[in-house]
């Protein structure tokens, strides 16, 4: 899915500069990053991580990960500090109105995928 | 005999600069041309480390070791005050952190067990005059 049809199916919006041709294949959603630590071992530049944690450590972990795109639901309100710390590490932030819940089931149901585990 | 060594601090509590460290040693790697699985594996493990000095102790010393035989090790060193049951700490899902630190996102139980599953070496001592870990890559020499 490329992330033009993302943004569509979630009515969600960019914050930061992004590149509407990048493709995903996978998700994972967790407010705990250690889980995300954990479970994210390959593919991460395919993947994006969907959290409610709005914080410098959501930005942080998909930093370590190599994970390029986080999903903020709940339209959770971004920092200045978090907005520069992202552009800083050329990660893309979204966020969206929905719920983690239906942000989830509408990527599911449209051919995203969990993470493979190693 | 050492390729390369740089030191850092970390201090207790400070949840604003919680992962400064790992992103700075990230970064001097990957300048270093380090292959990109290796390196996610070290960076996910400094993390993990150093979220766990600021939760868990006084504050403390991070040693980035690069030796002639390719050994990449990573030292962290706390004032205190350990671990209280070691064992379980390396048991995933035990955590004493604190409310603050699970606002942040961590405190999962998940922080030892995922260290040295992507560590190539583990070592660690504890007393309650502080904890010692080290964690080693295997890299070209």
């Amino acid at each position: 899915m490329k992330l033009k049809q993302l943004l569509q199916l979630i009515d969600g919006t960019a914050l930061t500069p992004y590149d509407e041709n990048q493709e995903f294949n996978y998700v994972f959603a967790s407010d705990l990053m250690s889980d995300v630590l954990a479970l994210v071992q390959k593919d991460s530049d395919q993947t994006v991580l969907v959290t409610g944690l709005c914080n410098a450590q959501s930005l942080r972990t998909a930093d370590m990960l190599d994970i390029g795109t986080v999903l903020y639901v709940r339209d959770k309100h971004v920092s200045d500090e978090d907005l520069q710390l992202a552009e800083s590490m050329e990660l893309t932030l979204l966020a969206t109105r929905c719920t983690m819940y239906e942000t989830c089931g509408l990527l599911y149901g449209h051919g995203l995928k969990p993470v493979e585990k190693a | 005999m050492s390729l390369f060594h740089q030191d850092y601090q970390v201090q207790r509590e400070d949840y604003a600069n919680a992962g400064r460290v790992s992103s700075s040693i990230k970064s001097v790697l990957k300048q270093m041309g380090l292959n990109p699985n290796v390196l996610r594996n070290i960076a996910v493990a400094c993390y993990e480390a150093e979220i766990n000095m600021i939760i868990h102790s006084e504050g403390g010393e991070i040693e980035l070791n690069i030796a002639e035989d390719g050994l990449l090790s990573i030292h962290f060193n706390d004032h205190g005050p350990g671990i209280s049951d070691l064992e379980k700490a390396m048991s995933p899902g035990w955590s004493t952190a604190s409310e603050k630190a699970r606002e942040f996102g961590f405190g999962a139980g998940m922080g030892l067990p995922n260290i040295k599953r992507v560590s190539d070496e583990f070592d660690i001592e504890t007393s309650p005059q502080g904890t010692r870990l080290m964690i080693g890559f295997r890299i070209q020499p």
